[in-house]
């Protein structure tokens, strides 16, 4: 535990320093590479409350993270062209505004989650993940059907977003701003996971009878967890949406629920740093594999196959050791 | 009137009969014993009373309410507090957490849980995973009294431990009806202790309540023909 914590803030510095270098050095593309850790980053926090905690393998957090995303990408439209978002039977307005816009994809990701979860936890196993995989489908193509919002070829946002007080358009600017939201959910997760509700999530995923018989209903339980989850991966989706100014229904595919679980698994499941380790490892691979090759996703799953055989607590269970997460 | 009473209960396991008509009574502030020999179903009418097993016929009330259509959650909220056969504590959480995870408000906390079992405050931190057999069972029972029960339902709460440590158990289970009159169901095969804490005792043979009085009622007659082997 104590070696976990040590590794904690070795992490910690790192996203520190580097980032101070790369302003320095006048890397702009680190730092967009440093932004682009932090998002994934808290992605995989949301989904390691439901995965790591509670044990619920969800193949369908990419709905949250698209529902951020279009969040963000339909109020900036709307305030880019101008045009209101509804005029009956009141007026809804768009908005460039960033903490508007985080506010509205959190609450839209938690309402999404709440509908996946009351369904998908009906069941658990392979059924579970099979509904919560067919959720993701169904929202893909949806906004592929979606014209008013750019249908398959998503939504261009010209410029990005405003944050009261910064440029966003300076690297470093935004960075900041992702590394503070990352910061404030890693202390939120690290609280929760201690809170009587963790604990009892904990628990239900080892032994939902064991719960039940202390007098808690284990469905609203892992309900709950699934709903901050799912708020948390929208919050991530509506900030990736902003570094790329670009939403597409391709934020929706079972890739992206498959590539938030793997910066976790790569990490860690259940370990607080887990999701930033294994989001950072992952978009260092993306960086130095893809030079090399198109097909780098190869050695991504060699690299994946080589930690679920011989590291099961991911990259920081492979440092602290695994007396605190389960495999 | 009865904290708990059982009419008759009949349970399956998907299409076998295991209860095929219990009936017991516990009263509040009364110890309990409910024995009989191996497959009897004792462990059976326990679940069936959490809910864990739902009945199919007779009727369990619970402080006058009827547990028909109760999930086990929500029977538990009313103050049944079991302790498992096996202890199955969370293994990878520590002593505190696991009390935390299942505490709710009443007399029963922290404090009160260590001063029943002081080597529990020693272990606070430590992985239930990394206890003794022991520790699992005290952390086993300090969990169910974090729910602040008015009924502790214990099943076989003293298997499988060495004679010290039983002898500390016994000595909790005593000290729990002593001090806070709690109303207690206790499954277990020592009648020796048994009889230093048990006020009544309840005999089940092959799933049916056949035999029901007070311990000293317990003769050799009756323990040689229910359950000896």
């Amino acid at each position: 535990m104590q070696r976990e914590k040590v590794i904690n803030a070795l992490i910690t510095l790192l996203l520190v320093v580097m980032p101070l270098w790369a302003w320095w050095a006048d890397e702009p593309f680190i730092l967009t590479l440093l932004t682009k850790v932090a998002i994934f980053a808290l992605a995989g926090v949301g989904l390691n409350i439901a995965l790591g905690l509670g044990g619920l393998v969800s193949f369908g957090h990419a709905v949250f993270f698209g529902v951020g995303g279009y969040a963000m990408g339909i109020l900036a439209s709307h305030a880019q062209s101008y045009s209101p978002i509804m005029e009956i039977p009141f007026l809804i307005e768009g908005t460039k505004s960033m903490p508007v816009i985080w506010l509205v994809a959190i609450i839209s990701s938690a309402l999404a989650a709440l509908l996946v979860g009351a369904l998908s936890l009906r069941t658990s196993g392979v059924y579970f993940i099979m509904i919560t995989l067919a959720f993701g489908q169904m929202f893909f193509y949806f906004t592929i059907s979606w014209p008013a919002y750019g249908g398959e070829d998503g939504l261009l946002i010209y410029t990005r977003n405003h944050f009261p007080g910064m440029n966003t358009l300076d690297p470093i600017q935004f960075l900041i701003i992702c590394y503070a939201i990352l910061g404030v959910v890693l202390y939120f997760s690290a609280r929760l996971a201690k809170s009587a509700f963790g604990l009892a999530l904990n628990g239900a995923r080892q032994n939902t009878e064991r719960v039940l018989t202390v007098g808690i209903d284990t469905f609203r339980l892992r309900l709950v967890a699934f709903i901050i989850s799912g708020a948390i991966t929208g919050l991530a989706g509506a900030l990736f949406a902003d570094l790329n100014r670009f939403v597409s229904p391709s934020m929706f595919t079972w890739q992206t629920s498959g590539e938030i679980m793997v910066f976790i698994i790569l990490g860690g499941v259940a370990r607080l740093y887990g999701p930033v380790a294994g989001a950072a490892l992952f978009v260092f691979l993306e960086y130095v594999l893809g030079d090399l090759s198109d097909y780098w996703h190869i050695y991504l799953g060699l690299l994946l196959l080589l930690v679920v055989l011989f590291a099961r607590g991911g990259l920081i269970g492979l440092l602290a050791g695994r007396e605190v997460a389960h495999d | 009137m009865s904290l708990l009473m059982l009419e008759e209960v009949t349970a399956f396991y998907d299409s076998a009969q295991a209860l095929f008509g219990v009936s017991l009574e516990v009263a509040e502030g009364e110890v309990v014993a409910l024995l009989g020999r191996n497959g009897m179903g004792k462990s059976t009418t326990i679940k069936a009373i959490c809910r864990i097993l739902h009945h199919h016929d007779g009727r369990i009330y619970f402080d006058g309410t009827d547990l028909g259509n109760f999930a086990s959650h929500r029977a538990a909220r009313l103050g049944l507090g079991l302790v498992p056969e096996g202890r199955r504590c969370f293994s990878n959480l520590s002593v505190m957490e696991n009390l935390t995870a299942a505490a709710r408000k009443g007399e029963w906390d922290f404090q009160r849980v260590v001063q029943l079992f002081p080597q529990l405050k020693e272990r606070r931190d430590q992985l239930a995973a990394s206890l003794s057999g022991g520790e699992q069972q005290m952390l086993a029972i300090g969990r169910a009294l974090m729910t602040n029960p008015r009924l502790l339902l214990l099943d076989e709460a003293t298997e499988g431990l060495a004679p010290v440590i039983r002898q500390e158990i016994w000595a909790a289970i005593s000290q729990l009806k002593n001090e806070s009159g709690m109303a207690i169901l206790v499954v277990d095969k020592s009648l020796k202790e048994l009889a230093t804490v048990a006020d009544r005792a309840v005999i089940l043979e092959k799933g049916s309540s056949v035999w029901e009085g007070s311990f000293e009622a317990l003769t050799y007659d009756v323990t040689n023909r229910h359950l000896e082997v």
